[in-house]
């Protein structure tokens, strides 16, 4: 099947998976014991400001009416109002969502090129002190719950060696005195595509911690699978004809065997994305970071319901989306996967 | 065939050994190997210390009252002494005490999840992957929808929106754990529909159902059971983390990730209250992934280390 | 002619979690240049881990020599250097292997595997080491044409990938090849057309070759001499005539009366017994639990190869008393 008849298929199924998406997150804001007019209106409401509540909210009609509204103004944009902030979803989600982007990014890259060094090398090195002591480091890191690992090096780097900063995306003085001119709401992207480089270097400065703690987590994972990867493919018939055809050990494994190794890799790391994105929960509630994180634990806390639909759909999308690119780059990379 | 069939129960016991024999063996050999595995025993040995203390908590712990949440508001913050070994936290109360009666709460979830998705992903699956059409699309494409949401949000909103508690933080992990088991057996029935004894089964005119119960749902549990051992430290995290964020158990249940989100704000100071739950948490986690890995290692070798 | 290789008393053992297994209980053969020897034998008789020997493919530490030398042109390889095995491999040694399929990395296209064989062995730039394959693939039959060589190995059909492995084998130009099992994967049909391509790169090339079956026939059709071996030593050599119409070994004898060419359902026959358990093999010759022969002797000491014409020798006690050596 050719990749745009594959694609054509692949959103077809991604637009039907969606749509489940909507189904469910509706259904789950409508099990609420609390009543969402009520806690609208406000907790000294009167009944009648209640039942006016209810009129605003739509939450009159029948559930199959209340869904029809809700879809066709969800792709016509109109996420919904907070009950908190009492913008538009929508817009705060896009207000939020670049810091938490850039956090998550940082954090995949580093996760990925630690990863498959480490994996590749104890690959490579198999049984050597470095394999061992990588194993410990990478079963360490998926064990340690990241809100843990925050706390430590906070401990570490800031009590006890007074390093880096712990809290905020840029230091106070510095964003006075160099401030920045907002154009995503990603703090150290903004400022680096504006040139100011002081308050980039403190906003990146911020940001050390944070994607420390939350790669942790995702480098262990690609370590590991990436160890296991290599190895199953160093056990493979065609790496032994590559040795009796003399080819260097060094070759053997770095080219020969890890092109077969990056397709379970490559499918992790997708998966990993939906870690890192929750995961940002955490470390932006530790740190005081303005991202998506806070702006959904604050929401889901304050029962905020249209915030939880909009963050739980805008989620579901972003990583259907990654994995759709995953698989493109999969089937790039190893020519026996039929796009079907 | 053979004459007299002996009855009694050593003889029942007899033939059973005889007909498992090579299984038994096999499995035997299996534990051998694994416990030749001194990580894995040594993670074995915890889960077990902390079922003992779950179990004996309000008999081990040195203050049980506290330890269930009781103030003690005269002695708060106190770094850790030999009268509070963990310390205090912000209430007064003993943090050895709370940490011991937090070990509860993810054990009691890790079975209920493991308990549910051990009956829920067979049944689904099983008659998914066996029975193949209409029935396999329809819960292939609602496994699909739900693992469509990134790991916890579901969970998330699940008990944001029903409210934080003990039930529904264990449904919670269940909606969210539910689809990967469904989808896996579902992978071993398909491919062990076509295995020729099944063929055979079918041809000799045996019941579908008993074809799915006698042959397709054994073979299936195995891989099943390794599956389940390896994420068991994946949802004490996520146990944690709810509870963490505020979306788990309520205060003042004592509960390790909630017990490390009481103590941010002090932990620069009284850094005990947060660190003890947390390195807690850690060394279960550890512990289920060693045994994990352990079991991996013994039931396929290929991926020998 | 000179010996191209000669395999003196190889002994080999591995260590595993059941027990150490005595996998080559000294093996003897020697291969001259330009000529095709067949070695033949059961699963389990130490063929393939033979062929493995001469080129070090296993693993070591955990496959342990114990004794005996792979003499290539008097060089003893088993005391080597990892490095200069390197060398050797794809350049004095060649190997191909019994499935194509698996021995060729899915992922890297055959003309991009082959060229880098070359470059490696020849130090070619690229455009030469294009050229190099494409003769190569010329030389076994494959036109060298961009189709083949931009494509990667599952679309190709189970003939042309046996035969770019052998184009990857031989694009060094190696005295001598080992072909362990190189029909067993494949049709009849394609089976004969590998053969005949082995018979020709000895008539075109002069590549001496070791060819690895359990197929007594193929090894008739293609050899001119054969090694048999039974469990981790070779029982009887020499020209293929002589070893196959005229075996003495009786092994050997046993082993073509079980072909069931010619012979009606009744007439049938089997080996009785087992392959032995290499962990915990018989004493003295492996073969005496299942020897019709066997004699007091044949349980205590292994016997020694008995001449019995220039070429043809067998490893056995009864022979040996039969020729009057014993």
């Amino acid at each position: 099947m050719t990749v745009r008849r594959y694609l054509i298929r692949r959103l077809a199924l991604m637009v039907l998976v969606l749509f489940g998406v909507t189904v469910v997150t509706f259904l789950l804001v409508r099990v609420v014991p609390n009543d969402p007019a009520a806690i609208y209106a406000g907790p000294r409401a009167r009944p009648e400001q209640i039942q006016e509540a209810r009129r605003i909210l739509g939450l009159d009609r029948p559930l199959y009416v209340q869904y029809g509204i809700y879809i066709s103004d969800l792709v016509q944009g109109d996420w919904g109002t907070s009950l908190r902030t009492r913008r538009p979803v929508l817009d705060d989600l896009l207000a939020f969502l670049p810091y938490s982007l850039q956090l998550v990014f940082l954090s995949l890259l580093v996760s990925i090129i630690v990863g498959v060094s480490l994996g590749a090398l104890t690959a490579y090195k198999k049984g050597g002190w470095i394999d061992n002591g990588t194993r410990v480091l990478a079963i360490g890191g998926v064990s340690m719950p990241s809100f843990v690992l925050a706390i430590l090096l906070q401990i570490l780097f800031f009590r006890i060696l007074g390093v880096l900063p712990v809290s905020n995306d840029i230091d106070i003085t510095i964003s006075q005195t160099h401030p920045i001119t907002e154009i995503t709401g990603a703090t150290a992207f903004d400022a680096l595509i504006t040139g100011n480089f002081t308050a980039f270097g403190s906003a990146m400065e911020h940001l050390i911690l944070p994607v420390l703690t939350l790669a942790a987590f995702s480098t262990g994972v690609i370590t590991r699978m990436t160890r296991s990867a290599m190895l199953e493919s160093l056990g493979q018939d065609y790496i032994r004809m590559a040795k009796a055809m003399g080819v260097p050990k060094r070759t053997i494994v770095l080219r020969y065997a890890l092109k077969n190794a990056m397709a379970p890799v490559l499918t992790i790391a997708g998966l990993e994305v939906a870690f890192l994105l929750v995961g940002t929960f955490f470390v932006e509630r530790i740190f005081a970071l303005p991202g998506l994180g806070t702006y959904a634990t604050t929401s889901m806390l304050s029962l905020d319901y249209p915030a939880i639909m909009g963050i739980t759909v805008l989620m579901a999308l972003f990583y259907v989306f990654i994995n759709l690119i995953v698989d493109l780059i999969i089937a790039k990379l190893d020519p026996r996967v039929v796009l079907s | 065939m053979s004459g007299a069939t002996r009855t009694d129960a050593a003889g029942v016991l007899g033939e059973w050994r005889l007909r498992h024999a090579s299984g038994l063996s096999e499995a035997r050999h299996n534990l051998r190997v694994f416990l030749r595995d001194k990580l894995a025993v040594l993670g074995i040995a915890w889960v077990l210390f902390m079922l003992v203390l779950a179990i004996g908590a309000p008999v081990i712990a040195p203050y049980p009252e506290q330890g269930r949440g009781k103030s003690n508001l005269s002695e708060r913050f106190e770094a850790p002494s030999s009268k509070h070994w963990f310390g205090t936290d912000n209430l007064g109360r003993d943090v050895l005490s709370r940490v011991i009666f937090g070990a509860r709460i993810p054990l009691l979830i890790s079975a209920l999840v493991a308990g549910s998705v051990l009956i829920i992903g067979p049944i689904l699956g099983g008659l998914a992957g066996y029975y193949g059409g209409l029935l396999d699309e329809t819960i292939m494409r609602i496994t699909d929808i739900f693992l469509a949401f990134p790991a916890l949000i579901l969970a998330m909103a699940f008990v944001a929106i029903l409210g934080p508690s003990l039930q529904n933080l264990a449904l919670a992990i269940v909606i969210t754990w539910w689809p990967w088991y469904t989808r896996l057996v579902r992978g071993q029935a398909v491919s062990l529909r076509q295995r020729p004894y099944v063929e055979a089964a079918k041809t000799m005119g045996v019941r579908n159902g008993t074809i799915v119960t006698r042959h397709i749902l054994p073979n299936a549990f195995g891989p099943v059971i390794v599956a389940i051992t390896l994420d068991l430290g994946t949802v004490i995290l996520e146990v944690a983390g709810l509870s963490f964020l505020g979306l788990g158990v309520k205060p003042p249940t004592p509960e390790w990730g909630l017990m490390v989100s009481e103590g941010v704000e002090y932990v620069l100071e009284a850094w005990w209250i947060s660190i003890f739950p947390g390195i807690a948490i850690f060394l279960l986690v550890l512990a289920f992934n060693v045994i994990g890995d352990g079991l991996r290692d013994v039931l396929d070798p290929r991926m020998k280390r | 002619m000179a010996d191209l290789l000669e395999i003196r008393d190889l002994r080999l053992q591995f260590n595993s979690l059941r027990g150490t297994v005595k996998a080559l209980d000294g093996v003897n053969l020697t291969v001259r240049e330009h000529e095709i020897i067949g070695l033949v034998g059961e699963s389990g008789c130490g063929k393939t881990i033979t062929g493995l020997s001469v080129l070090g493919l296993l693993p070591r530490p955990q496959a342990e020599y114990t004794g005996g030398e792979i003499l290539f042109r008097g060089d003893d390889f088993l005391v080597k250097s990892e490095a200069e095995m390197e060398e050797i491999r794809g350049g004095l040694v060649s190997m191909v292997f019994q499935d194509p399929l698996a021995s060729l990395n899915p992922v890297f296209r055959v003309g991009e595997q082959i060229a880098r064989v070359v470059r490696l062995h020849r130090g070619l730039g690229k455009k030469e080491a294009r050229e190099a394959a494409v003769a190569a693939l010329e030389r076994v039959g494959l036109p060298g044409s961009e189709t083949i060589l931009g494509s990667y190995p599952h679309q190709l059909s189970g003939g042309m990938r046996q035969r770019a492995c052998m184009a990857m084998a031989l694009s060094c130009d190696s005295p001598l090849l080992i072909a362990d099992e190189p029909t067993t994967a494949l049709d009849v049909t394609i089976q004969a057309q590998i053969l005949r391509l082995l018979l020709d790169l000895r008539e075109r090339l002069g590549i001496a070759q070791i060819l690895i079956t359990h197929n007594v026939g193929v090894a008739a059709q293609a050899c001119d001499r054969v090694a048999v071996m039974y469990a981790g030593s070779v029982v009887e050599q020499g020209r293929t005539a002589e070893v196959l119409k005229a075996s003495r070994h009786p092994y050997t004898t046993a082993l073509y009366e079980c072909l069931p060419q010619d012979k009606k359902a009744e007439e049938l026959t089997t080996i009785p017994g087992s392959v032995p358990d290499l962990i915990d093999p018989p004493s003295g010759c492996r073969f005496h639990p299942r020897c019709a022969h066997a004699m007091e002797v044949c349980k205590d000491v292994k016997p020694e190869p008995t001449p019995l014409s220039d070429e043809h020798w067998a490893a056995c006690h009864w022979v040996a008393q039969q020729e009057g050596v014993a």
